[in-house]
This record gives structure tokens, sequence and C-alpha cells, in this order.
């Protein structure tokens, strides 16, 4: 396991945003540049606080999608919610060179390095693929060639985060094979997957229990509760099976 | 604190605009959901509605017998605990004051229980006298489970958090005796124009 | 010579250091034992609910959706219920490996 580790008290630290990437039409990715940042976990995520100039405050928390580093950066990837409260303006407004209030790293439950092992099977829906991204982000860095499969669900081929980087970490052959199943709008010719994650699918893309997979499955609450049953079913160790849901707060 | 995050405005929200708006509270326009637990989905057949405890003779409505009483449609600000208020509201329901008709009681204090085992505690006397409902529909239809439907606890005037949802019963106390949230810190009373959020406040 | 009750008693000041390691670690990977249906499991694992709104929050388990911790942030202080969990477990970082 990693570690409980001993936990410095948590600050709000103020990041700069240095780099703004567009990943879909939804999706943007924050690089932000925050000093004294202690480095973090692949999995772990930071709370991201607001304030209005009237003082109303609001805070969410989001998963860092860069992998550790020791440069004092990290990326959140942020999906624009239509109602949303706070996704429309940290995926929107903000400029390079503005400033946000953040704090962490947080938890030490949904996190995965290297030294854990595998095989790894992540299973994510939306921007639910950013913490399963630190992982394969840390995994290539640190030359691991620990077995890893990705199941991901997208409503189109648009929508996918990270494709073009998904494609080259796939054409290293060290060891990671990405699924994408895509649930509203498919490509002419798209002979992939093409339906909500089901067991079915589950039973053909997981490991076999026997070789006890450990799985991290995030993204909304629907998707990640019919992943972790199908598993269970299928045979797999509860224990092994790490969740994430997206709350209906989030946005 | 004095960082700003330029151009942020946050949820829609009104500042307060007349004196209808206790102290520290912004106005909404749509209605949160906060709950400490799963949204139970009772059978409407199984349901029932009691007043029990410290009673001479303890009362209970099936589903049916509850809408077959008198209701009462209401309009009234609703202020949460959270800072958001929500002016204007429409509500229907049987007022607590024909439910307690005929009920005997030397009792001051009320728990309100609910179906995912909420309690908050409130004085009788907050329930009583056209202060309270038990309501079931809000805005002209009838409320929704996240809400707190089939019914819920309506009193206006204290913070939203005694208004329990998926209410099931008032059981009469002799003594004045902390709910779920009041275990943890809200304040026993709860009144949002002496902002009375938590304990020692 | 038998040693007393009262002699065996000691001030709880005296657990300070040992509190001390106990309460200083990253609580979703603490493990916890469900004080209604018996089920074991990490923190992390188990269901929350709050909202960003909320100054409440409460950790149910995701076995049997009982509550097994709740937590107020108000008022300038936390106020944190345990009555749900039988026992913690966390690493002893201490301890000889």
């Amino acid at each position: 396991m990693v570690g409980t580790a001993l936990q410095r008290r948590l600050i709000w630290r103020t990041a700069e945003v240095v780099d703004l990437v567009d990943e879909t039409p939804r999706v943007r990715s924050l690089v932000l540049a925050v000093p004294g940042w202690p480095g973090h976990q692949a999995g772990q995520h930071v709370d991201v606080r607001l304030t209005a100039d009237d003082g109303y405050q609001t805070q969410r928390s989001y998963s860092i999608a860069s992998p550790p580093s020791t440069d004092e950066r990290l990326t959140l990837t942020i999906e624009r919610l239509d109602d949303g409260e706070v996704s429309p303006y940290l995926a929107g407004e903000l400029h390079a060179g503005d400033q946000v209030e953040l704090r962490g790293p947080i938890g030490g439950y949904f996190v995965w390095a290297p030294a854990v092992g595998g095989p790894l099977l992540l299973v994510a829906g939306g921007s639910g693929l950013c913490p399963l991204m630190a992982m394969l982000r840390l995994r290539q860095a640190a030359g691991s060639t620990v077995p890893a499969r990705l199941l991901y669900s997208s409503r189109s081929l648009d929508e996918v985060i990270y494709r073009d980087e998904l494609n080259k970490l796939v054409a290293m052959e060290n060891g990671l094979e990405v699924m994408l199943t895509l649930t509203r709008q498919q490509p002419p010719g798209w002979t992939g997957l093409h339906r909500r994650i089901d067991t079915d699918m589950l039973s053909a893309v997981a490991w076999p229990p026997a070789e006890r997979p450990w799985t991290f499955i995030c993204g909304p609450t629907p998707l990640v509760e019919t992943a972790a049953n199908a598993l269970v079913n299928l045979g797999h160790e509860p224990a092994r099976i790490k969740t994430e849901r997206f709350g209906p707060t989030g946005g | 604190m004095s960082f700003i995050s330029r151009g942020f405005k946050g949820r829609p929200r009104d500042k307060p605009r007349d004196a209808r708006v206790p102290p520290g509270q912004y106005v909404v326009h749509d209605f949160p959901v906060l709950s400490a637990g799963p949204t139970p989905h009772p059978s409407l057949d199984a349901w029932t509605f009691s007043i029990e405890g410290e009673v001479d003779t303890a009362k209970r409505w099936t589903w049916a017998e509850l809408r077959a009483l008198p209701s009462e449609t209401v309009t009234r600000d609703i202020h949460c605990v959270t800072k958001w208020s929500k002016l204007d509201t429409t509500w229907e329901g049987v007022s607590v004051d024909t439910l307690l008709d005929g009920v005997e009681t030397a009792a001051d204090y009320v728990m309100a229980f609910c179906d995912g085992g909420y309690t908050t505690n409130l004085p009788l006397e907050d329930l009583t006298g056209g202060k309270a409902w038990i309501a079931y529909a809000y805005d002209g239809k009838p409320l929704e489970s996240q809400h707190g439907g089939p019914a819920r606890l309506l009193v206006p005037h204290l913070y939203f958090w005694k208004s329990a949802k998926w209410v099931r019963g008032l059981r009469l106390m002799n003594e004045d005796t902390p709910g779920f949230w009041e275990t943890y810190g809200y304040h026993m009373y709860g009144d949002p124009w002496l902002e009375q959020r938590y304990s020692g406040d | 010579m038998a040693i007393t009750e009262q002699e065996l008693r000691l001030d709880g000041n005296a657990a300070a250091g040992l509190l001390r390691d106990v309460f200083v670690h990253e609580f979703t990977s603490v493990r916890g034992a469900c004080a209604t249906c018996g089920a074991e499991g990490e923190m992390g694992a188990q269901h929350l609910y709050m909202t960003p709104l909320s100054p409440g929050a409460v950790l149910r388990c995701a076995t049997c959706g009982s509550m097994l911790m709740v937590v107020v942030r108000a008022g300038g202080r936390f106020r944190v219920g345990l009555q749900g969990l039988v026992w913690l477990e966390m690493q002893d970082e201490g301890a000889a490996s």
C-alpha cells in the first residue's frame, strides 16, 4: 500500500494560471504554478476556493491530472458544466496570469504508485479520467511496465479527453491497453464499443480476478456504482476496487 | 481574507433587498438540496404519520387519511443555515394544529422523526398557532423526494433543518433533547433572525 | 507488593504522546469497522453525504448505509461524532518494519 503518510496541515495557497489547454470542446486543463507545493501522489485531489468581491466563497474538489513532480506545478482538467457555479468560471473565464486559491494535496485512499503494482484496471467516464491519467502519466514517467488497461466511456470521440496522449502512450507498447466506448455518437466506421459500461463489457476487459488487479473507477456516480458492482459480481476483491464518485453538486 | 477571484460571481443570489431577509442570508432562486443520507422512497401504502410520546393517546394517520384532512396552502420565506434564503415559496399541507387537535399532553417539546433516521427537536409552541405544517406539495406539485416528499415538516420561521424531510411523526417530550444535527452542534432553537446557527450563537 | 487500582490510574494527559501519534493520519486510508453491520474497510471507500454549502458531513457505511461518522464544522470549531465506528486502524509510522 501507499502508506498512510503523516500529514502536514493543509493551508490555502495562491496558485497562478500559467497555461490553458483546451482538451475537448467542453474540457480545459489549467496548468498552475503553486509556490511551495509539496508534491502529490497520483490520484490525489485539491480543493479550489473562489471568492466573489462581496466575500461570498465556495469551494470544489478537483483531481490532479499531472503526475507527481518536483516543479511546484500541477494540472487540473475541468469539464464545463452548463449549470455549474464554479466550472464555467475555471474552465471558461480564467486567463493565464490569473490566480486561484487551492489547498492540497488531499486523499490517501484513491492513489496509485508503481510500488503498489498491478495489474492495473482503470475505468472512467467523462472527466473521471483525470486522476487515472495522473496514474498513467506516472506509470510512464517512472518507466513502470505494470500491465494496465483503461476502459473509458465518452459520449463521442470528440469528447475523449487526452486522446492524442493516450494514443501515444499505447503506441509505446509497454503494457498499456486503452478501450473506448462511445455512448452517444460514433464516427463512421466505428467498430469499437458503443454502449454504457456494463457487466459484459467489464467481463471482457477486466483482468481475471485470479490476477488480483488493482482497480480504480472514477466518474459519475451511476457509472461508478455499475462498474464496481459488476466487478464484485465477477469475483473481484472489493478491497482492491477503489472508487471516486462525482457527487450531484459538482460543477 | 483579502483574496478575490477576479471575475468570479458565484451562484445567482441577490443582496438582501428588503427586511424579509435575515442577517447573513442571501436570496437564491433555485432550490438547493442538502441531505445527511440516502433519499428514502417509502411505499405510500405502508406510510403513516404518528403523534406519540408524552400524550394520553397516540394518534396515527395513513397516507390516505392524512390527505383527507383539511389542507392549507401557504406562501412563506424559507431560510437555510447554509445561508440561502428563498422567498415566497408555496406549500400545501396539513396544519400541525389540525393534527394536534384533541391531543392531550403536558409536553413542551417535540422530536420530529423521519424515514432514514433523521430527527430534529423543536418547542411545541413553535408548531402550533398556524406556524407549522406537514407539507406534501410544493409549488402546486407533489413534493419531490429530494425535497422531502412524500411529506416534510414545514416550520418556516426557524432555520430549514428544523423542517425535517421525509417526516413520519412527532414525538412529544417533557424535556428538550437534541435531534440529529443539534447533537453535533447545531443550535437547539435555530431562529434565523437571531442567527442561531450553532450552539453558543 | 501488590499494585493497587489507584496506582494504575493515570491522567489522560499521559496519553498525549500516544494520541499525537494516532491523530495525524491521512484519514481516507485509515481502516474502520462499522458498529452496525461489522463491515471493515478504508474510510475512503465509504459513502459521504456532504455539499459545498453544508457545515455538516455524514460518512455512512458502504455496506449497510448506517452512519459511521459525522463532522460539523461551524462556529469556529469541529464537532466529530464517531459512534458508528467500533474501531479505527492506521499505520504505526514509528514501528520497525
